[in-house]
Formats: C-alpha cells, sequence, structure tokens
C-alpha cells in the first residue's frame, strides 16, 4: 500500500515575499520579536529561525522588519493556486507557500508526471513574476513530494521509489523536535534508519506521534487513507442576506459556523485534517478551496476561513467574485478519530475549554473585538510595558501561550522598577503635582538632581497630602536614537500619610501618576 | 447509519455515567484560596459566593491566585488600570485571565452575565452603581454556575457574602529620600454572613518582599526590648 501520488508547489520564504520585500535584500518576518521567516540574504548575514529582533538586528543593521500576518501571506498566496486551478480542482492550500494536489487525474491528462510538474512550474512563476522561486515536486505522498520540491525547479521521484528517496534526508525534515531528539541519542540520523526500525516497535515505544513519523519516513501515508467518505450531514453552511461583499462580515458568518463544526465533529469524536471551504455568490459563482489542518479548533478554521475570503474578496480582478457572498458552506472532506489532547497531570493543560472561547466570543460580540483581551509579556521599564493587552481574538486560547508566562522575557531590563509591581496602572495620563515644603513644584535637573524634597502630593481637586517617605530620582532615557518616540522622565516612589505608595513621574517639569500600589 | 447508532450509544453511555457518578463532593464547591489567606478564608473561596474587597486591587488579586493558580479561568471586567505585572507576581496565571473592557451600562449585566456563566472567578468594577435588579440576577446566575464575584469598589447595592478589608498598612524598605518599596505589612479584616459571619483578622505582608503574598512571621519580626 503506497501513498497518493501528489504533486506539491512550494514557494520557499513565502512570509518574505508576500509581505512585499524583495528577496535579495535582507528582510525578516517577525512574530512576537523572534524571527518566523527569513530572506535568503539575511540567511547569508546570520539571521535565524526563532531569533530575537535586537540580535537579528544586531547581525544585519540593515534588516527589513517585516510584521508577521498571515492573513497577507493567505491572500496573497491565492493568486498562485487560482492558477492552478486550470490543471486540477480542489487543490489543497497546506500552508500559506505550499500547495498540494493528487496527480493521478491530471498526469494521465497532461502526458505523464514530467509534463504536469513543468506545466505547474510554469503557471506559478507567470503569476509570481520574478517575485521569488518555485518548486514543484511529484512523489508517492505529500510529504516526500514537499521534500522534492526542495531545491530544484521541478523533481519528479518515481512511482515506488519514494522510500529511496526519503532514506538520506535528515530526521529533521519530519518537524517533531522531541521524538527527533530522542532518536538521534538513540544514534539514527536519516529517515532511512528510522524507517528500518519494525513498525510494532516503534509504536509501542513512541505512542501514535511516533506511528505518524515512522510513517511518514517510510513513505507511506500520514494516516491510512479514510476507507469512506465522512457522511454529508457534518456540512455546516449558513446562507448570507444580505449577500456579503466585506471580509469581516462573512468572517463573521465563518466563525459561527467553524463553532458549529468544531461542535458537531467533537460530539462524534472526529477531528478534520482537511477542510473545503465553499463560496457561492449571488451570481451563482461557485469558489471553492481545500484548507490542511495540522490541528482541529474552531479558531484555526475561522482563520483559514476568514483568511480564504480574504482571498477571494480582495483578489485580482479576473479571480475575485463577480457579486456578495450569499453562501458559505464548510465540509470536513478529511476526517480523523480525535486522539484527544492530554491533559496535564494536574490539570495544567494550559488551553480554555469551549465554555471560555464560546463565552468570550460572546462578550465579543456584544462589545467588539477589541474590548476583550489577554495579558502577554513584552519585556520593558515601565509598568505599563512589560506587561501587555492584546486582543483575545486574534490569539487562539485553546493552545498553550508562551507569551503569557514571564520566561516569555528572559532578557534583564536595566532600569526596570524593582517587584513589587504596581497593583493599579491607569492607562491615562492624569496630571498631578509634587510640591515642597514652600510649596514651589519639585523640579529635576538635566543631572537628575532634585530641588527640594517633595513634601506633599497634590491630586486633582483633593486635598494635598502630606508625603512621608519618598525615593528617587529614578531617570530613565528611553528610545534616544528614535525623534519620535524619545522619552527622558524620572520616577519617584511617594508614601503619603494615608499609607498609599504611588509611583509618579516628572517629564519636562510636569508631574504625572503612573501607578498606585493599592 | 452506524456513525449515528455509535452516537446513541454514547450519549446513552454519558447518561449512565453521570447517572452512576457520586454526588458533587463538599470540596467541589469551593476554589482553593492561597495559603496566607487560609486563616480568613479557611474553607476557601465558596463557589456562588460574592467577596468584597473595598479598594485594594491587590487584595483582589491576591484572593484571584488561589483559584488561577489551580487551573481556573478569571476575567477582570472594567478594571483597566490593572496593574498585571503585579497580578503576575501575586500569583495570578495570566494565561487564564481575561481582562474585558469596561461595557457601557446598557449591555453591562449581559457581559458580566456570560463571564459568569463560563469562568470561576469574575473580578468587578461597576463604574456606577449596580441596580438592585442586575445585582440579584447575577448572583443567582452565579450560584447556578458556581462562579464567584470578586467586588472592588463600593458600586454593589447587595450586601456581599464575605468583605475583606485592610485595616491598616505599613510599607517598608522606603525612607525620606533612599531605598525603595519593599514589603507592606497589613491587617486584614473579613466578615460577613452566614459560614462567614465570625469575623477574623489576619497579618500579612502584601505584596511581599519581590511580590507574592506572605504571612506575618511573628518570630521574624520580633524586636528586643528597649531598657529605658
Amino acid at each position: 500500500m503506497t501513498a497518493v501520488r501528489t504533486l506539491v508547489v512550494r514557494v520557499p520564504d513565502w512570509a518574505v515575499i508576500a509581505a512585499g520585500a524583495p528577496l535579495h535584500e535582507p528582510a525578516a518576518v517577525f512574530f512576537a520579536n523572534r524571527v518566523v521567516a527569513s530572506s535568503p540574504a539575511a540567511r547569508d548575514e546570520g539571521v535565524a529561525p526563532n531569533m530575537r529582533r535586537r540580535e537579528a538586528q544586531g547581525r544585519c543593521p540593515e534588516l527589513i522588519v517585516l510584521e508577521h500576518d498571515p492573513a497577507r501571506d493567505a491572500r496573497a498566496f491565492e493568486p498562485l493556486v487560482a492558477a492552478l486551478d486550470v490543471l486540477t480542482p480542489r487543490i489543497e492550500v497546506s500552508e500559506p507557500g505550499r500547495c498540494a494536489f493528487p496527480t493521478r487525474g491530471p498526469a494521465r491528462y497532461f502526458g505523464g508526471d514530467e509534463p504536469l510538474a513543468a506545466r505547474a512550474h510554469a503557471l506559478v512563476s507567470d503569476v509570481l513574476d520574478e517575485r521569488g522561486a518555485v518548486h514543484v515536486g511529484v512523489a508517492d505522498g505529500p510529504f516526500a513530494a514537499a521534500l522534492a520540491a526542495t531545491d530544484r525547479a521541478t523533481m519528479v521521484v518515481p512511482a515506488g521509489s519514494s522510500p529511496a528517496f526519503l532514506a538520506p534526508w535528515p530526521l529533521a525534515t519530519l518537524e517533531r523536535h522531541d521524538l527527533v531528539d530522542v532518536l538521534h541519542r538513540l544514534g539514527l540520523h536519516s529517515l532511512g534508519d528510522f524507517a528500518a526500525l519494525p513498525a510494532p516497535d516503534v509504536l509501542g515505544r513512541f505512542g501514535t506521534e511516533g506511528a505518524i513519523a515512522h510513517r511518514l519516513a517510510a513513505g507511506l501515508d500520514e494516516r491510512p487513507p479514510a476507507t469512506r467518505p465522512p457522511p454529508p450531514d457534518l456540512t455546516v453552511e449558513a446562507e448570507l442576506d444580505p449577500p456579503a461583499e466585506r471580509v469581516d462580515t462573512a468572517a463573521f458568518v465563518g466563525r459561527a459556523l467553524a463553532d458549529e463544526l468544531h461542535a458537531r465533529l467533537s460530539a462524534r469524536g472526529h477531528v478534520c485534517t482537511r477542510l473545503l471551504i465553499v463560496a457561492e455568490t449571488e451570481h451563482g459563482e461557485c469558489f471553492e478551496r481545500l484548507w490542511r489542518l495540522d490541528h482541529f479548533s474552531a479558531g484555526i478554521v475561522a482563520d483559514r476561513v476568514r483568511w480564504q475570503l480574504d482571498g477571494w474578496l480582495n483578489g485580482t480582478a479576473a479571480h475575485r467574485p463577480s457579486a456578495g457572498i450569499s453562501l458559505l458552506r464548510l465540509v470536513p472532506d478529511e476526517l480523523a478519530t480525535a486522539a484527544g489532547r492530554q491533559l496535564g497531570f494536574w490539570g495544567g493543560g494550559g488551553g480554555a475549554d469551549e465554555r471560555v472561547v464560546r463565552a468570550l466570543a460572546r462578550v465579543e460580540g456584544l462589545l467588539g473585538p477589541d474590548a476583550v483581551t489577554v495579558p502577554e509579556w513584552r519585556g520593558g521599564r515601565g509598568p505599563l510595558e512589560q506587561v501587555q493587552l492584546v486582543p483575545a481574538g486574534v490569539v487562539d486560547l485553546t493552545v498553550e501561550r508562551p507569551a503569557s508566562r514571564p520566561e516569555w522575557c528572559s532578557e534583564p531590563w536595566p532600569g526596570s522598577l524593582p517587584a513589587p509591581s504596581p497593583a493599579t496602572v491607569p492607562r491615562s495620563e492624569i496630571a498631578i503635582d509634587v510640591v515642597d515644603a514652600t510649596g514651589a513644584s519639585v523640579l529635576v535637573s538635566g543631572r537628575g538632581d532634585v530641588s527640594a524634597a517633595p513634601a506633599r502630593l497634590e491630586i486633582g481637586g483633593r486635598p494635598a497630602r502630606e508625603i512621608v517617605a519618598w525615593s528617587g530620582p529614578w531617570p530613565v532615557d528611553e528610545r534616544w536614537w528614535d525623534a519620535a518616540n524619545h522619552r527622558r522622565h524620572a520616577r519617584f516612589q511617594v508614601v503619603t500619610d494615608d499609607g498609599i505608595a504611588r509611583l509618579v513621574t516628572i517629564e519636562g517639569g510636569r508631574w504625572r501618576l503612573a501607578a498606585v500600589y493599592d | 447509519m452506524r456513525s449515528e447508532a455509535t452516537a446513541e450509544r454514547i450519549s446513552q453511555l454519558h447518561e449512565v455515567a453521570a447517572r452512576a457518578r457520586p454526588v458533587a463532593l463538599a470540596r467541589e464547591h469551593v476554589l482553593p484560596v492561597l495559603e496566607p489567606l487560609r486563616t480568613l478564608l479557611p474553607d476557601g473561596l465558596r463557589r456562588g459566593s460574592t467577596v468584597a474587597v473595598g479598594d485594594s486591587t491587590s487584595l483582589a488579586l491576591a484572593l484571584l491566585a488561589g483559584p488561577s493558580g489551580n487551573g481556573s479561568w478569571s476575567a477582570a471586567v472594567g478594571v483597566s488600570s490593572l496593574g498585571l505585572a503585579a497580578a503576575a507576581e501575586l500569583g495570578v496565571a495570566l494565561d487564564r485571565l481575561v481582562v474585558v473592557a469596561d461595557p457601557p451600562s446598557e449591555s453591562w449585566a449581559t457581559v458580566v452575565a456570560a463571564l459568569v456563566d463560563a469562568l470561576d472567578v469574575v473580578l468587578l468594577r461597576a463604574r456606577r452603581r449596580v441596580s438592585g435588579g442586575d445585582a440579584r440576577r447575577l448572583i443567582a446566575r452565579a450560584r447556578e454556575r458556581g462562579a464567584v464575584l470578586v467586588l472592588l469598589g463600593d458600586s454593589w447595592p447587595e450586601a456581599a457574602d464575605v468583605r475583606l478589608s485592610i485595616t491598616s498598612a505599613e510599607w517598608k524598605g522606603i525612607g525620606d529620600g533612599y531605598g525603595h518599596l519593599q514589603a507592606r505589612r497589613v491587617v486584614v479584616e473579613s466578615s460577613g454572613r452566614r459560614a462567614a459571619a465570625r469575623a477574623r483578622r489576619v497579618e500579612l505582608w502584601l505584596p511581599a518582599a519581590g511580590g507574592g503574598v506572605a504571612a506575618v512571621d511573628e518570630l521574624a519580626t520580633v524586636r528586643p526590648l528597649r531598657v529605658s
């Protein structure tokens, strides 16, 4: 039983190309301050994946910094996939930058795998228009085909020889870091070494995850092919009345559909591994696109739907729907049995359960997407900068979020406030006055000298309070290299006679209340 | 057809499992609190109860820390000035905290009710006085869903089940122009209704040196007698 013969089209460094940066210049895409993708020129300068922004810019000062935006990647990729529609329907988008389709039908029509690969290469290269390279690979199974589409323009691995083709590749291509680490220590270094192990032993020692990796290494499909098509009643659809011409209106419906699909499938103990997104317009046009899902959650499905809608509605004139979308349908094209997620022994799986996610979605619906936020560590000197709030809609709450843990910012911030941190940090500026014993405003000189000891604190119209203890000034000179964001201020901690401690700052002769230790 | 039959079987199985499950245990009715707060709340936070903490945000965060550290999700509504770094220092798991902007008054009750439905602890600060009807509906909802309402400020019309207040506070580590805020020694008193009716009193470091909560260890703070 060999894997389905598959053609994979891959555009390397897609995130950089989608952001509009030329590949011959050093550019990198950052997410949460870490490199997620980089141009070849940047890699030559030593910019590596997962590197911090500061380090990357240190190695390559002229680096173009790009924001990570999966929606943009997906939207920009849609025209490339649309170009392949002339070869075969139902092309599967594995991720922005990589798509795949089974070759059985089209290869026969176009006279074999080689001409088909050449044709696919020509079609995509036309659309890409010199912005980057295109690699096309044909092999048994999407995994081998993706590896075939690595360095040559087109590469066809003859049918049946995928195991031999895969054997010399390093284990890191499996993209399972923990497993690969163990295998290395067992003395296994290539896919061939791993594939040579007996499958039952691998299953016994490494579980389902190991068995899947073993199947891949041996040139088989990730999962044994599904023997029956999914029953049709799992399809979810919604009619849009009035038809949606904007992405956000359609994506809102898509989100509800994603929730419904997820609820239906999980009630049956299934996960969807490949999803067909269908949109029909008022003029009877029908758009379809397949998406490969590595993980299955309502949030992931909703994202794919939004990206795809964005790709269609904001695409090139040739492919754009001529009217608003009147029907949206999600078809679970390929199902697998839910292997279940092993929660932490002490219940610390980290992810939110469905109830929480649904409640937050409801509150988002009531108050708008920016009203519901979750904290993430960002690093900084002030209490307002250390932890920042990001909209809950843009993160997947069902999986663990490393940015919500303090270890995320491991680098020290010299000059940051010592613990304990203030419990109340006003988001807006509150003007106050700090006066000395004579009633004159306390000032701090450019050298950090205080004009007089602070004696009283005046907040708004309330009567002034006596200052019983104070400390400072702690000068901060931030972003002096950036004229627009340059800030220079001095901080004090003051305790008033009512026992309340406050953090106050003076900037340009004006006092502000920065935080309250209540 | 087969899959439908399986689904039916599974639902039957769930039904049987629900019937065979023991009734809720007493400890499932309470959420844990941090060790130093045990003196004030010996049984932990009773699910469905309301706790008023006056104006002390750090006391509210210390209350949140217990359930949050044990896997509960919590939300803060209308507390946009919440010090999140302080929350983390006090033991609140930031990956299970949601901060909701202050809702407009017409949807305030709906938003809080939606959160009470799904989250274990909801920290509230209302901008204006909550109507008696809204408050009673929310209390009933919290009781039904087993959530705890932690109330900041004095805009809540109903009497809370437990009322915690800081009666005295003294900062350590800061002097007249030197040092920095290190720890605050506070006296917290609790009063309330029913099970919490007995007044309790505890001395705490809130926050303790380096953040967090700690009980005041009397032995460590004994000062030598002044010989006159």
